[in-house]
């Protein structure tokens, strides 16, 4: 607003924010004070600039006073630059005309000192109002954003994301690296607390996301590239050569008995290797989509060219297809819901327990598909020997809370070893023990559950098993696996003999976690789960808008959890995809083309991506909705070609300048 | 037969607040307060069977304070110092060093049981490195049967016999030559508690 | 091939039979040990009972002594082996304590700098000769010679970066190399109680015998180890540990006096005579096959 004088007019505010400022600086003098600086119209001090009537006072002065630069000297912007900003604009003023200066936490809450506190905040509204002089109107751009959503991981929480994404009326990609959805659920025999049978409640999800007319499911599948921003991404995804048409096929499995293998000869590797397959095969009856799909690394025809293929033969759907090769499907997406889930730690590391030495020690997963009727010993617990054993030795927190291996607690090993001891215990009414450092039962019904075990008559020691050896000491101990640990509770170390040890393994990043966070140019925290943007207050978020998180890729979670971040990912998505458009901060970079060398120093600096190369000017170029506004290249940049909002020399220098003015 | 009874309980006042924190600032001992009482290391060592408290339980009454009731147990003089604790526990503390220090701590306070003869045998070892440089397993072993129990020694006559025809029984003390210069190396290092003398820079 | 040579105390001791071993094996294998000049004891485990700092000292002596030669020092002695690498590890990593014992060392004229590389003979076979070179030099294949490979605590733990902490192997690889036949043995690195059968014997032989019966149930008729004191330990109580716990008989000798026997040297050569429980009737099958 220009009143035509070409002068500047500021209206200053200092907030006594209650007793929070008032109580350590002088805000009737700093009023006072801002009175006589140069273009300041109006100052007042005011109780709550913040409340109604405060945000009004800033209002009637800008239409009763002419003002057009509206300095507010109370909190932080974080809390409250938006507040004032959009009063400033309700009064017809570009709403860039105000800033604001924290004199909160900046001044009254870190110094004791009223008057020294109070020079201070003379100094800090002296800078503001020295750089608000060359504030200049700038504009919100709009971005539209596209109304698909890619959801990348197909286990529980991809699931859930997808469906929810989908039932509201949004076109899904879910793509999914195995041939089937699912995930680790598909491999659990029951669920905790309730012992809902996992399968029961899972594959009817599995079933609706591959009916789901808004869902586009790809298995086997891969993103292979992410490129574009909020609103706009363009992914490209791999789909891997299955030698079998997804569209023919309708799993009637008629081939894999025809297959020239009479019996299943290879590890199978849904079930933990402890089963069979044969080359042409199906990962569990109700895998999603329900085709069979051709492992060449064990067809006879791939490799050796010379097998008759009587799956070809006794396929009536004529569905196989040898020439079958990678291909790459290219899609737009508004949004990314990033549901990639988690790797079970591999116990080998971990050799005081025998795992891969002694045959007769499992890790989770693998009783897991013991205990399932559906899995490769059709639900009787028997070990490799044969054997149905007596005695189960169940290890809690393996890999977990140990800096040598993964120092963080999984959260979920406590509540599912539970169940394992359980489940083993109704399965074989064998003597169950389980070792614990700490029994961790915090959710709803978990605690009921442990006490529940404690009566089955399941033993609970607390220790942490020191190791798994074959040696006996006693007669009882011949032939056994011996449990060597100290009963923390009781005092003493104690030999425990069993016929089989059940390793708790816990939850770490999937092995490629540091590719897929360069991908979606995401964040790991330190022990390498995909990282939140805010850990309490935007769990589902990530530093990229846009990009949200879902499940246990963010971190160790259990079903219920997943489900529900997977639901809060999903209306991140939304809330983002529905309304169509997103505003961006004007606080940008921008390039003054014409001083642009073209020397390509700022690109790679960039965090965010947002700077690229155009090959037919030589000169670089911003994408606005990419930047963040951190400056990285402004500074850099060795022509000082690069400049920013709200950032401009002028506005940080004349800042600098009146900060120092009484020094 | 009748029983006899006696209280356990503990009171705050029999705790010695300094103690965690002096055996905190030893070499290698840095870690003591990360232990989260799993009993890993009671669980890998040999010799806990025998303990009157387990390394886990050392840990424990070490950090609190309970420092009588450390010095005294026979569980730092059963270490046999095989590092299995230290190489297994979850939480990189070294409790073979944190057990050194508190073997130090006993014999400077002499709060062991007399004639035990494990602090006996380390002083005599360090008696005779002091004078000599080296030791001599013969001089040592009659030395150490000598302050503790004569009988048992008599007892072992027949390994003893066996040593000393098979040539492994010295009767001239093993030395070094330049022993003034190792005394005087010695002197130079000071009386030694092991302090860390803080962080690395 | 020369390395420098820290013996430690025991090796002219009740571990005598180590060294004669120790260089019988090494001279027949071309390698040569040149024992460094008036070192002094390590500053094991006794004496760092009652003071850290002396040990820390004695140790760097011994190093400082070692290092102008330029050349790995041989450590055949297990508690030597872990008081030398600690040491260097304190050093490392306490300035404080550095400052102070390399300012004692330099008053007497030496120099502390961390140069010698400290290899157990364990390591030297392995690396510097190989299980293939072992197996060329062998004249004796221990042929029918059962054995246990007992490595014992202070080598693999906590500091030995040339095996496997919790299953290690080399010494199995060289006695195979050597024609023995390694029985599958789960107590490799378990204590053998060592430092306490002076003193506590109870304890100290309750260990011995778990490990002496278990080589015996696995199949062994030797068992093999590098440390003087266990070996001591192992070989010193039979009657003691049959009375206390349980018949035991098997005999233990080090694992150079294996090899050495392999590579011809002879019985006396190698110290087998010095010990309590002979050896002779283990390694018979060998003796067959030399005639």
């Amino acid at each position: 607003m220009d009143n035509g004088d070409g002068k500047v007019r500021i209206g200053f505010y200092v907030c006594h924010c209650g007793t929070n400022i008032a109580g350590t600086v002088d805000v009737a003098s700093v009023a006072k004070y801002a009175a006589g600086l140069p273009g300041v119209a109006v100052s007042r001090d005011y109780k709550y600039m913040c409340s109604d009537p405060g945000q009004d006072l800033i209002g009637e002065d800008i239409r009763e006073h002419g003002l057009n630069r509206i300095v507010v000297a109370a909190c932080s912007p974080c809390l409250h630059e938006a507040t004032f900003r959009t009063a400033t604009a309700r009064a017809g003023l570009n709403p860039f005309f105000c800033h604001l200066v924290n004199i909160r936490e900046h001044a009254s809450w870190v110094h004791s000192d009223r008057a020294a506190a109070t020079a201070k905040v003379y100094d800090l509204i002296r800078a503001a109002c020295g750089r608000v002089r060359h504030h200049k109107a700038l504009e919100r751009k709009r971005v539209n954003v596209r109304p698909e959503v890619l959801v990348v991981g197909g286990g529980i929480a991809g699931i859930q994301a997808a469906l929810t994404v989908a039932e509201s009326g949004k076109k899904v990609y879910l793509v999914e690296r195995e041939p089937t959805i699912g995930g680790h659920m598909a491999m659990f025999d029951k669920t905790f607390p309730t012992l809902d049978c996992a399968a029961c409640i899972l594959t009817p999800k599995m079933s609706q996301v591959k009916a789901h007319p808004n869902i586009t499911l790809w298995t086997y599948s891969e993103v292979a590239a992410v490129e574009g921003f909020v609103g706009n991404f363009k992914v490209k995804v791999r789909r891997k050569p299955r030698y079998v048409n997804e569209e023919a096929c309708v799993g009637c499995m008629e081939c894999v008995d025809a297959c020239i293998y009479k019996e299943p000869k290879f590890e199978d590797e849904f079930n933990q290797r402890l089963g069979k397959r044969k080359p042409v095969y199906m990962s569990f009856p109700q895998a999603t989509p329900k085709v069979v799909q051709i492992d060449p690394e064990t067809c006879l025809h791939f490799k050796t060219g010379k097998c008759k293929q009587p799956c070809i033969a006794s396929c009536s759907r004529n569905a196989f297809d040898f020439n079958q090769e990678e291909r790459f499907e290219d899609i737009d997406v508004g949004a990314i819901i990033v549901a990639t889930g988690f790797k079970p730690f591999d116990p080998a590391r971990s050799p005081k327990y025998g795992y891969g030495h002694f045959p007769n020690v499992y890790t989770s997963l693998e009783v897991e598909r013991l205990v399932n009727s559906a899995g490769p010993t059709g639900g009787e617990v028997v070990m490799r020997d044969g054997r149905k054993p007596k005695s189960v030795g169940i290890v809690h927190c393996v890999g977990s809370r140990n800096l040598q291996t993964n120092r963080w607690c999984s959260k979920v090993c406590c509540m599912y070893s539970l169940k394992l001891a359980h489940l083993i215990k109704e399965h074989t009414h064998a003597e169950v023990y389980n070792f614990y450092i700490d029994m961790r039962t915090p959710g709803k019904g978990y605690e009921e559950f442990y006490n529940q075990l404690l009566e089955e008559g399941v033993h609970f020691i607390r220790g942490k098993v020191a190791e798994v050896t074959d040696w006996a000491m006693t007669p009882e101990e011949e032939g056994k696996l011996v449990m060597r640990v100290e009963d923390t509770l009781a005092g003493f170390v104690r030999r425990i003999p069993v016929d089989m040890v059940v390793l708790a393994v816990g939850l770490e990043p999937q092995a490629d976690a540091q590719g897929v966070r360069r991908m979606f140019n995401i964040s790991c925290s330190s022990e390498g789960f995909f990282l939140e943007r805010h850990p309490k207050l935007a769990p589902v978020d990530t530093a990229t808008d846009g990009v949200y998180l879902a499940g246990a890729c963010q971190g160790p979670k259990d079903i219920p959890d997943s489900v529900a971040q997977a639901g809060a990912a999903a209306a991140q998505a939304m809330a983002l995809i529905d309304k169509g458009y997103i505003e961006m901060e004007p606080n940008a970079a921008f390039i003054d083309s014409e001083e642009c060398s073209g020397c390509k120093s700022c690109i790679p600096l960039c965090p965010y991506t947002a700077i690229s190369f155009d090959e037919v000017t030589v000169k670089a170029t911003i994408n606005e909705a990419l930047c963040k506004g951190c400056g990285t290249c402004v500074a850099a940049c060795p022509s000082g070609s690069i400049k920013q909002n709200l950032f401009e020399d002028v506005e940080i220098f004349s800042e600098i300048e009146e900060v120092l003015a009484n020094a | 037969m009748g029983f006899t009874v006696r209280q356990t309980i503990k009171y705050e006042a029999e705790t010695d607040p300094g103690f965690a924190p002096l055996i905190k600032e030893k070499r290698g001992c840095e870690k003591l307060e990360a232990c989260i009482q799993c009993g890993t290391c009671s669980g890998v060592c040999p010799l806990s069977i025998y303990m009157d408290h387990t390394p886990r339980q050392v840990i424990l009454l070490t950090r609190s304070g309970f420092r009588d009731e450390v010095l005294k147990s026979n569980t730092i003089w059963l270490c046999a110092s095989c590092y299995e604790c230290t190489v297994s526990c979850p939480k990189d503390i070294k409790i073979t060093d944190i057990i050194y220090s508190l073997k130090q701590e006993a014999i400077r306070a002499r709060a062991y049981p007399r004639g035990f003869p494990i602090p006996v045998l380390a002083k005599e070892f360090y008696k005779m490195v002091r004078g000599f440089g080296r030791t001599t397993e013969s001089f040592l072993v009659v030395k150490l049967l000598l302050k503790t129990n004569i009988l048992a020694g008599l007892k072992m006559w027949k390994l003893g016999l066996q040593l000393v025809k098979s040539g492994r029984f010295g009767f001239v003390p093993e030395s070094i030559k330049n022993r003034g210069q190792l005394q005087q190396i010695l002197e130079r290092v000071g009386e030694g508690n092991g302090t860390n003398g803080g962080p690395k820079k | 091939m020369s390395y420098a040579y820290y013996p430690g105390c025991s090796l002219k001791g009740m571990g005598r039979s180590y060294e004669e071993s120790l260089l019988a094996t090494f001279r027949a294998l071309g390698l040569c040990l040149d024992e460094i000049d008036d070192w002094n004891c390590c500053g094991a485990t006794a004496y760092m009972s009652v003071d850290e700092d002396k040990a820390i000292a004695l140790a760097a002596r011994n190093l400082a002594i070692a290092e102008p030669a330029g050349k790995d020092l041989v450590v055949p002695c297990s508690a030597c082996y872990l008081v030398l690498e600690k040491t260097r590890k304190h050093m490392r990593e306490y300035p404080d304590t550095r400052k102070r014992v390399c300012s004692a060392l330099e008053g007497a004229g030496l120099r502390y700098g961390e140069t010698a590389r400290i290899r157990h003979p364990l390591e030297v076979l392995f690396q510097d000769v190989g299980v293939e070179g072992l197996k060329k030099a062998v004249k004796r294949p221990l042929k029918g010679v059962k054995v246990a490979p007992y490595y014992g605590c202070q080598i693999v733990r906590p500091f030995s970066n040339f095996d496997h902490q919790v299953y290690p192997v080399v010494m199995d690889r060289l006695l195979e190399a050597c024609g023995a036949e390694v029985v599958y043995y789960p107590l490799k690195t378990r204590c053998c109680g060592g430092s306490l059968t002076g003193t506590i014997e109870e304890a100290g032989q309750r260990l011995a015998y778990i490990l002496l019966h278990e080589a015996e149930k696995r199949g062994a008729n030797v068992v093999a180890t590098l440390c003087p004191l266990c070996q001591f330990n192992l070989d010193s109580y039979h009657e003691s540990i049959t009375r206390r716990f349980g018949q035991v008989s098997v005999p233990t000798v080090y694992f150079t006096q294996l090899v050495g026997y392999a590579l011809g040297c002879s019985y006396e050569e190698l110290g087998l005579g010095r010990h309590r429980v002979p050896a002779r009737a283990a390694l018979e099958g060998a003796e067959t096959v030399a005639a």
